[in-house]
């Protein structure tokens, strides 16, 4: 595996100086790979410990920390104040929301992603991939831009409240509330459903439902016994890269939420440019990446390795 | 029964045979539902881009066809600054992030080394983060260092461009190695051996064969960069100082002080520009497609991978 | 272990191994080698698969590093000297051919890293594509080609270099029976017509026994066999070899005197072991130098044994029986002829050989 190490620049160097092999070449060989990897590796090794371990350092730090009375921040002596703030009912209520949202918005997104996903896998590759590409389109389109599509559609008289409005249900109004930010995130996040579902989905052989077919199961106990544990990694998958970033969504919930529906992203952003409770922010913050670490681990333990 | 089984099975792979094929009512909810889906993705594109031509101030209201607020969005001093410093960031964050994600892809992939797994976690904590943790880190990082910098180095950085780029390359140099990484996996890994038979130098065979081999997987890791450059507002937000911002934070800003119909034509100009790029990128891919490995490697899963 | 005169004495040695080792970790690939393969020779590495003939060949390559041992080509230490310093090329399994790069331009690679001049590698390119006659083949990708074309292609890539020694990974596993055959005489032919050494690696014992001149037989790290292919089928060093190369029955039993064998169920053979009294040895018949028929007497220059017929394999150019002993089963297997009689399962046979048929080696299973 290791491919070997060029000892001297051209190739007409005297064979009679070369040596036999002996355990300490191997060993030095190995040691120059090594090296070599290492230096490859630390440009970036470099700036993502400069620029991405000691500013979450520097987080965790901030969350011990506490605020002063002008509004700025006491690096010395520190306490647990800020993560006692997050059992305070107001925090408490936020983060039960925010998850709740996130849960919601996953759900939603396996229920619509997972017949779409078995729909394009059973297609000819031709339209497979013609299907696949406008998929792909929204999801490498302006995040911002296909939220604020629609604050368009669901604003006061916009489109949808003039649709319903017309088949007789009134005039609805759903921006500003918690349906509006689900819509949203379903909407901005329903391609991380698909692909790694279709990915999984793809990859099973079609033998196997036929297979299960011969041997009398009818289409429901195929789907339950054969299909829906072979496409499991692709469930979790998505379900995961559809949680995290629903969880912490800021953008979402800012264009289509409303004063009463804070959640987690915009509070911690408050509590940094409005309220400058920096210690408070810090301590969401952290504990918002752990319980994603957490999230993200346990999926790297259930064998999952698309990511 | 066996024969039968074994012809389908070589002649297609994925499922395409006709009794996994979905049938009747099932058929029928399943293409409604894909049609629903498309839908539901395009509709609201497709109606923004109407509205933007609409001659009515209220945003989501048809009031004649109008080129005004393009001519406005052509006039807004502020717009042109931000889309430059945006193009400006996205490139240079892009250009680092490249050439830094693709090294520490090469590195993990094809050596062992004192710290690899600390690196490889390292490597994926930007991806996971949440992008407000992330904003949250970059503050606070530049509140307690840009004034070190400036007293040690006597260098003195303000928030705006530099800022910004620095936050950006931190997030991207991740998500390109992922991609670069899963292209070198895939790669024949005698490819190289072979060329370091044939004479070459380890740098020419990264050259002449590694570079080659990979280069789909390098482009994709740009496509994501720039995208997610261009994408980010949470991060950006908290870097940026005043007067120097990207677009997508300057939009997001008029967005939360109320919509107007100029947003409607910023909106749909950004929206050109990503759509531009998707075709733009495919068209590479569609041209170098031919270049890639030719089976270990299909390329229905090529958009996939990208993708996650 | 085993001395070759054919090697050492008469020829120039092309490649010399001595007490080469290669350890990954706790695990020994390759055990202490003592290997001489002599210029002009075709020389196979036979084992089972991971037996160590893969790594072996990398080390010859240079794409591994020896633990231990000297590696010299043509008198010349090369073990720890990377792949682009050695004087030999190789056909990767699977070919390893650059998709990204056109047939003359995977041709013309190594020259090209050589820095030899532009005009001549478009001339040697064009005569390494006419030795593998696909001279108009130089526009096309990689892809573009079929299996048996892309082998001749990868063929060409390494000896357009001119190396002293060729080396060969599974050369034919990826090709089906028909070509694999065509592509063995076509190897043959080659090395013959060049000249140079080729040593190539495979699990396939007939390619083995068709193609080389000397066949090296590896298992678990071990070199344990060297000798041309008839001294290997014929003269099996121990049971390991036997069995792996072609179809062996062993019959176990025990050296009762100098020139007798005594089989587990009693019948003695006369054999002439070389082996001291007492010593357990397991006698090499072979499926085709044993005859089948009623049960009768042994005749002069005949061992027997009886047995049962218990089933019977059609082949169609053969008939294999399986033969129930007291103790064991064996197999025998006759030409169908259309004179010979057929035998039924249940018959009561006797199996006899001539006292030369057969070989012997130690220990038992």
């Amino acid at each position: 595996m290791t491919i070997t190490e060029i000892v001297a620049p051209e190739p007409s160097g005297d064979e009679n100086e070369v040596a036999a092999a002996t355990p300490e070449f191997e060993r030095a060989a190995k040691r120059a790979a090594s090296r070599r990897g290492f230096l490859i590796a630390l440009p970036a090794y470099f700036y993502l410990v400069l620029f991405f371990a000691i500013p979450l350092v520097i987080v965790m730090v901030y969350s011990f920390a506490t605020r002063n009375r002008f509004g700025g921040t006491d690096l010395s002596g520190w306490n647990l104040d800020a993560y006692r703030k997050l059992s305070e009912p107001l925090v408490r209520d936020i983060l039960f929301r925010s998850l709740w949202l996130a849960l919601i918005t996953t759900v939603i997104c396996l229920i619509i992603a997972y017949p779409f996903s078995y729909y394009l896998a059973t297609r000819t590759p031709t339209i497979r991939n013609v299907m696949l590409v406008f998929v792909m389109i929204p999801f490498w389109t302006n995040f911002l831009v296909r939220n604020y599509a629609w604050r368009v559609l669901l604003g006061t008289n916009g489109p949808v409240s003039k649709a319903t409005d017309f088949v007789g249900l009134g005039d609805t109004r759903i921006l500003f509330t918690p349906t509006a930010v689900v819509i949203g995130l379903v909407y901005g996040f329903l391609p991380f459903m698909i692909l790694p579902l279709y990915a999984s989905l793809e990859r099973i052989d079609l033998g196997l439902v036929e297979a299960s077919r011969d041997l009398y199961a009818n289409g429901f106990q195929t789907f339950r016994r054969i299909l829906l544990p072979l496409s499991m990694p692709g469930v979790i998958a998505g379900s995961i890269l559809v949680f995290i970033p629903s969880l912490g969504a800021y953008v979402t919930p800012e264009i289509l939420g409303g004063a009463k529906t804070t959640l987690l992203g915009s509070y911690i952003v408050t509590q940094f440019l409005t309220a400058r409770n920096w210690p408070v922010g810090a301590s969401l913050s952290f504990t918002l990446t752990v319980v994603m670490l957490f999230a993200t681990i346990l999926y790297f333990r259930k064998g999952g390795r698309t990511l | 029964m066996v024969e039968r089984y074994e012809s389908i099975n070589s002649e297609s792979t994925g499922m395409s045979g006709d009794t996994a094929k979905p049938r009747g009512t099932t058929k029928w909810l399943l293409s409604t539902n894909a049609i629903l889906v498309y839908v539901f993705f395009y509709a609201p594109i497709i109606l923004l881009l109407i509205f933007s031509f609409s001659d009515n101030r209220n945003v989501g209201t048809w009031g004649g066809f109008t080129l005004d607020w393009y001519r406005e969005f052509a006039a807004n001093e502020p717009i042109q600054d931000s889309i430059w410093i945006s193009v400006k960031v996205a490139l240079v964050s892009t250009g680092v992030s490249v050439v830094l994600g693709t090294m520490a892809a090469l590195a993990l992939e094809r050596f062992r080394f004192r710290g690899d797994r600390v690196f490889d976690g390292l490597l994926y904590l930007p991806i996971i983060i949440p992008d407000v943790t992330m904003a949250v880190m970059m503050l606070l990082f530049f509140s307690q260092f840009l004034d070190l910098i400036d007293s040690v180095l006597g260098i003195q950085i303000t928030k705006g461009f530099t800022t910004i780029a620095i936050s950006h390359i931190a997030f991207s140099i991740s998500f390109v190695s992922i991609v670069v990484r899963a292209r070198l996996a895939g790669m024949d890994e005698r490819l190289e051996e072979a060329a370091l038979d044939l004479y070459a130098t380890r740098w020419k065979t990264f050259r002449h064969i590694t570079l080659p081999q990979i280069a789909p997987g390098v482009a994709g890791g740009a496509l994501l960069a720039l995208t997610l450059s261009l994408d980010d507002v949470v991060i950006t937000q908290f870097v940026s100082g005043p007067g120097a911002t990207t677009l997508p934070v300057y939009v997001f800003g008029l967005i939360r002080r109320g919509v107007t119909p100029l947003i409607n034509s910023v909106s749909v100009l950004m929206l050109a520009a990503s759509v531009l790029l998707v075709i733009l990128s495919l068209l590479a891919q569609r041209t170098t497609g031919s270049k890639g490995p030719p089976a270990d490697a299909d390329t229905d899963d090529e958009p996939s991978r990208v993708g996650i | 272990m085993n001395d070759n005169p054919a090697a050492s004495d008469t020829t120039v040695t092309a490649v010399g191994l001595r007490g080469i080792t290669k350890r990954f970790g706790d695990v020994v690939a390759v055990d202490n080698i003592d290997l001489d393969i002599g210029d002009g020779e075709f020389f196979a590495l036979l084992g089972p698969s991971g037996c160590g003939k893969t790594t072996t060949l990398r080390m010859i390559a240079g794409l591994e590093f020896p633990t231990q041992g000297s590696l010299k080509i043509f008198d010349h230490e090369v073990g720890t000297l990377p792949p682009n310093k050695r004087p030999v090329n190789t056909v990767f399994q699977n070919y390893a051919l650059f998709p990204h790069l056109d047939i003359n331009d995977n041709v013309g690679f190594g020259l090209r890293m050589q820095r030899v001049k532009k005009a001549e590698i478009k001339t040697r390119v064009g005569e390494a594509l006419e030795m593998v006659k696909l001279s108009n083949m130089g526009e096309r990708k990689p892809d573009q080609l079929s299996g048996g074309q892309q082998q001749r292609i990868a063929l060409a890539r390494a000896l357009v270099n001119r190396p002293k020694v060729l080396l060969l990974d599974e050369p034919l596993g990826a090709l089906d029976l028909k070509l694999r055959v065509e592509m063995q005489s076509e190897l043959k032919t080659l090395q013959r017509e060049l000249g140079i050494s080729f040593v190539f690696v495979t699990h396939d014992q007939e390619e083995a026994l068709t193609m080389s001149d000397r066949i090296g037989i590896m298992d678990q790290g071990q070199l344990l066999q060297v000798d041309p292919p008839e001294a290997i089928y014929e003269r099996p060093v121990n049971r390991f070899v036997a069995d792996f190369i072609g179809q062996t029955n062993l019959l176990e039993g025990n050296v009762e005197s100098s020139d007798v064998v005594c089989l587990l169920n009693g019948a003695r053979i006369p054999l002439d072991t070389g082996l001291a009294v007492g010593s357990s040895v397991s006698v090499i018949l072979r499926p085709e130098r044993a005859t089948i028929g009623s049960r009768r007497e042994i005749e002069p220059g005949q061992s027997a044994v009886d047995g049962v017929i218990r089933s019977i394999t059609y082949l169609g150019n053969a008939i294999v029986y399986r033969v129930g002993l007291d103790w064991m089963e064996i197999d025998v297997r006759e030409e169908n002829l259309p004179h010979e009689t057929r035998h039924e399962p249940g018959e009561e046979v006797t199996v006899s050989w001539d006292h030369g048929a057969v070989a012997v080696v130690e220990g038992q299973g």
